[in-house]
């Protein structure tokens, strides 16, 4: 029921969706493809610049440990080494890295006095060669006194003493403890008809791009200016805390952007990197290129993936109605606490899923353990509260014998009930989750293949169909990144994103973004919507990328945002421009600016015969011919705009935090449904069908779309059934390799993941479009638990605890089968 | 550190570096002949982004050493196509949308030329068996299946107008 205390911003929109267009919607091959096919992308190691030297990491051995000694001279008279730091080194000219909790948990990216993690840089090496600088690393002796491991947060989170990673925070590993109850939840459980319950275990994975992180800094002791070309994100919002690390002023520090090779949240903001390049570059005087290896970044990337144990309780009325959920979750946050529990935040944007559930309890435990830190990866732990949100809906069919089709379609928010407010106080802005999941139960044939699995038992095969029906929220605001804090330390409330757009004298565009390509297709879908918008050809648009020195606001990917503000800021810039062309067309014209149309890259007066001139004649004139023009300042020289474009759609959150405002309202929805034959005999999950539905709004461009919902699949399925970082009781982290961590290859995914979409425009953004980078990874783990689940019902097992690798499989069908 | 000559041929063209016997091809071909199409991802061999031809047959540069490869005729993403004149595995990489980041992308590139010779009309599982080791992290292999799978048609029709 929609809370008339609440209050909902009126829309912004411009753009209207449903209108005829041109480009938007369409297929449109990708104009970042090109130089990618002929090897001409430049990543971050293809930047070489004269002089470079190359740097490597002394990594630590130890999970846990005080540093007693270094002794780096051996490694120091290596020849070809031209720097060797340890961290009591490295602090004297770099603070502590950005950290977004408050109280702030410091780290170094050389570490002093203590190591918290297997993998963490203890000392870091500049050489003429990479093959000389990993050589330096092995001469360099560390003396270690050990101190206890904490491997597991259900007992480190109890640990004092010895075993506290951060004592100067106080005696415990427990970094943030929090509940948040929304609504009447005691009332509500105390009227349930009945509860189920849970516990449910999602393990750490991470996004492990092919490319890993890499910076190549130069410092100019002329100007005390550092410049820095890396892989990463977001530099033109936080990059600036860079140069706080490094010790200069914000305006001596240009981070230009190169491409990444895939990022998936991982490369959102690299801090580590840089700075250890950066510091080099300064003690050297040259420049120094620093790009983790593989184990580097699967040990120390600082952006593993959640991490957690929940205890969970859905309660149901009389009507088989779910009317309140309410969890207890501990989360290994690994050993620093960058984006604190922002994961929850994310979480809370769409903890009750697609369902009409009058109130929520979330208790989080975020603990400090020696590994790696949390960082973000697609899904930024929203997909692990629709894996647990799903859990649970299955978990009630099953013990209720509710089917679970009919169930979830009963606790659907209806498509008439938009805008909704879910008890936590975040809007979903539309949807129509019916219609999602009449269209996959269709897409799929549903009744079909329950009829091909009842065969198959008979066979002695066993096949399940998975269900989960689940949120992809999209566009966040910046008061999840303090809101969930006891005190909100900086209490920003801007998440912005601009464009420049700059018509050359031939007619041309330029479009300046601020945030770099990283596997999504940033500059096809800024070109189409230019071209949209202002009729021009694709052809005649390029897209490149600011540094900071030039870049203007801009909060770049994550959290699937990007295209819908991108979006807001092209029709705000190409407004402006529109603008321009019309005033000077009405007047060469002899017509009224009001008068004017764009059609086909010209502009003409509406009504009269060839009365146009073209936006390349329009240019020219703008650019060179003054005097052709009144003498008023709106005919100044020049065709160009800089835009910013706030969030849609957002509030503050109230002072007791029992709602927490609109932050992340743009709200996608998809149904997934994998058909999975298990083999009992090895464990082993074949996929013989696999339908996603995405309800992404507007669609941009069907084609890329469909691209990040097969990767993401990809993912999913690389979290449930194969991905782990496996640490043991010691700390020591058993697969940073390829070679036993295991990334889906083409044999473990499903050969055709047929794509649906259903359009539910935004009323908020323009041309209703909403997010749709994460939707895969969102969606098919709880689908793949609840498929396994379903085909192993003879043996009575349970997908409880993710990833259900084929070895842990057997293991259960095993103790199943001994127990019959 | 010891260093000694090395010259190898890449793409018809002769480098020559002095180089220590250790330095990986991977290296080379990116550092001394300064060709950064053919990308890194793991060097140790399980990813196959560095995945390059010598003598016509598809190997690991990250797992071979420069001097190796001597004498040898290695062949690189930049030997295909070029912009505006794309190979046409390229040109059904791009149609289908084989790539997202392109990281993976001259390693399943200098795979497919190797396999389309050798099978110039395969199945589907032909394809997903060709290129299973190679990792994407990005597509989810479909439309990488797709592109081979176009490609094939491509260069058919291309060998009948020839
Ligand atoms: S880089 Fe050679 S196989 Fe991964
Ligand atoms: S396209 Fe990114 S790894 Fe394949």
């Amino acid at each position: 029921m929609k809370d008339q205390t609440r209050r909902i911003p009126a829309s912004r929109q411009r753009e209207k969706p449903g209108q005829k267009t041109k480009w938007i919607g369409t297929d449109m091959k990708r104009v970042e493809d090109p130089r990618l096919l002929t090897g001409q992308g430049r990543y971050a190691d293809d930047v070489s610049v004269p002089g470079m030297l190359h740097a490597a990491t002394l990594s630590s051995p130890h999970a846990h440990a005080r540093i007693i000694s270094i002794d780096v001279s051996k490694a120091r008279a290596l020849p070809g080494v031209v720097a060797v730091m340890t961290g009591e080194a490295v602090a004297r000219l770099t603070g502590p890295l950005p950290c977004f909790s408050n109280p702030p948990v410091e780290q170094r990216c050389v570490a002093i006095d203590r190591v918290r993690h297997v993998g963490e840089p203890v000392a870091i090496i500049a050489a003429e060669s990479r093959y000389i600088a990993e050589d330096a690393a092995r001469l360099i002796e560390v003396e270690y006194e050990p101190l206890p491991a904490m491997n597991d947060p259900r007992k480190a989170m109890h640990a004092i003493g010895e075993g506290v990673l951060h004592p100067a925070r106080g005696d415990t590993n427990v970094a943030m403890h929090r509940n948040f109850s929304f609504g009447d939840v005691a009332g509500d459980f105390a009227r349930a008809t009945r509860v189920v319950k849970r516990s449910l275990r999602w393990a750490r994975s991470g996004a492990q791009p092919l490319e890993t992180c890499g910076a190549v800094s130069e410092y100019d002791s002329a100007t005390g200016k550092f410049t820095i070309h890396v892989n990463s994100s977001m530099y033109n919002y936080v990059g600036w805390l860079l140069a706080v690390t490094l010790g200069v002023p914000v305006h001596k520090l240009n981070i230009i952007p190169t491409i990444a090779g895939g990022s998936f949240g991982s490369k959102l903001f690299i801090h580590k990197v840089p700075v250890i390049s950066a510091v080099l570059a300064r003690e050297t005087g040259r420049p120094v290129k620093y790009l983790e290896d593989r184990s580097d970044n699967i040990l120390a990337c600082d952006h593993h993936g959640s991490d957690r144990f929940y205890d969970c309780e859905l309660a149901l009325d009389h009507n088989d109605k779910m009317i309140s959920m309410r969890c207890k979750v501990i989360d290994d946050y690994g050993a620093y606490f960058q984006f604190d529990i922002g994961h929850h935040g994310n979480a809370l944007s769409q903890i009750t899923g697609p369902y009409q559930i009058g109130s929520v309890e979330a208790d989080i435990t975020a603990v400090m353990t020696n590994k790696c830190q949390q960082g973000a990866y697609r899904g930024f732990g929203s997909e692990v509260s629709n894996y647990v949100m799903e859990r649970m809906v299955d978990a009630a069919c099953s013990e209720f014998g509710l089917d679970p089709v009919e169930f979830r379609r009963k606790n659907f928010i209806k498509p008439e009930q938009f805008p909704y407010f879910i008890p936590t106080g975040n809007l979903y802005d539309s949807g129509n989750y019916p219609a999602v999941l009449d269209k996959a139960l269709q897409m799929l044939d549903y009744d079909g293949w329950r009829n091909k699995q009842k065969e198959a038992r008979k066979e002695g095969r066993y096949i399940g169909i998975g269900l989960a029906t689940c949120q992809e929220r999209s566009v966040f605001s910046a008061t999840e990144f303090w809101m969930l804090n006891h005190e909100a330390g900086f209490a920003l409330t801007s998440s912005p994103e601009g464009v420049k757009v700059k018509i050359d004298p031939t007619g041309n565009a330029v479009i300046t973004l601020q945030a770099p390509f990283w596997g999504n297709s940033p500059e096809t879908m800024a070109t189409m919507i230019l071209a949209e918008h202002l009729t021009m050809d694709p052809a005649n648009i390029s897209v490149t990328y600011a540094d900071t020195d030039s870049g203007i606001a801009g909060t770049g990917p994550g959290g699937s945002r990007f295209t819908v503000m991108v979006a807001g800021a092209i029709v705000s810039a190409s407004q402006v421009i529109r603008k321009k062309l019309f005033l000077l067309a009405a007047h060469l014209l002899d017509a009224d600016p009001s008068e004017m149309e764009l059609f086909d890259g010209k502009v003409r007066v509406k009504g009269r015969q060839g009365a146009e001139k073209s936006i390349a004649d329009l240019a020219m004139m703008a650019h060179f011919f003054r005097l052709s023009f009144p003498d008023t300042p709106e005919f100044d020289t020049g065709l160009d705009a800089s835009c910013t474009y706030d969030h849609p759609l957002t509030t503050m959150p109230s002072e007791d935090r029992k709602d927490l405002g609109i932050f992340y309202p743009i709200m996608g929805h998809m149904c997934h449904m994998p058909v999975v034959e298990i083999d009992v005999e090895t464990g082993k999950v074949k996929f013989l069908d696999y339908v996603a539905v995405h309800d992404c709004g507007t669609i941009v461009n069907p084609m890329t779309l469909a691209g990040h919902v097969r990767g993401g699949t990809a993912q999913g399925i690389g979290s449930a059934i194969y991905e782990e970082y496996k640490y043991a009781d010691d700390g020591q982290l058993l697969n940073a390799n390829f070679a036993d961590y295991i990334l889906p290859s083409v044999n473990e995914v499903p050969p055709n993941v047929r794509v649906g979409h259903v359009v539910t425009p935004s009323p908020f953004t323009e041309y209703g479009i909403k997010g749709g980078g994460e939707g895969g990874r969102m969606g098919a783990p709880p689908a793949i638990a609840s498929a396994i689940e379903d085909a192993l019902k003879p043996f009575g097992v349970k997908a409880d605890f993710l990833p259900l690798t084929p070895a842990k499989l057997r293991g259960l069908i095993r103790q199943a089968t001994a127990n019959q | 550190m010891r260093t000694q000559k090395v010259e190898l041929t890449i793409n018809g063209t002769t480098y020559s570096g002095h180089v220590e016997p250790r330095m990986l091809l991977s290296d080379f071909i990116r550092q001394v002949a300064r060709l950064t199409g053919t990308h890194v991802g793991c060097e140790h061999g399980v990813c196959g982004a560095c995945t390059v031809q010598i003598d016509g047959k598809t190997a690991r540069s990250c797992l071979t050493f420069a001097v190796q490869a001597e004498g040898h005729d290695i062949r690189t993403v930049e030997a295909l196509g070029k912009q505006g004149a794309l190979h046409p595995i390229q040109e059904a990489f791009w149609e289908k949308h084989g790539l997202q980041c392109g990281y993976c992308t001259p390693g399943m590139l200098m795979r497919a030329e190797e396999f389309l010779a050798s099978n110039p009309t395969p199945s589907r599982e032909d394809i997903i068996e060709a290129i299973s080791g190679n990792l994407c992290r990005c597509t989810g292999y479909q439309t990488i299946v797709d592109a081979i799978e176009h490609a094939a048609t491509l260069l058919k029709s291309q060998t009948a107008e020839a």
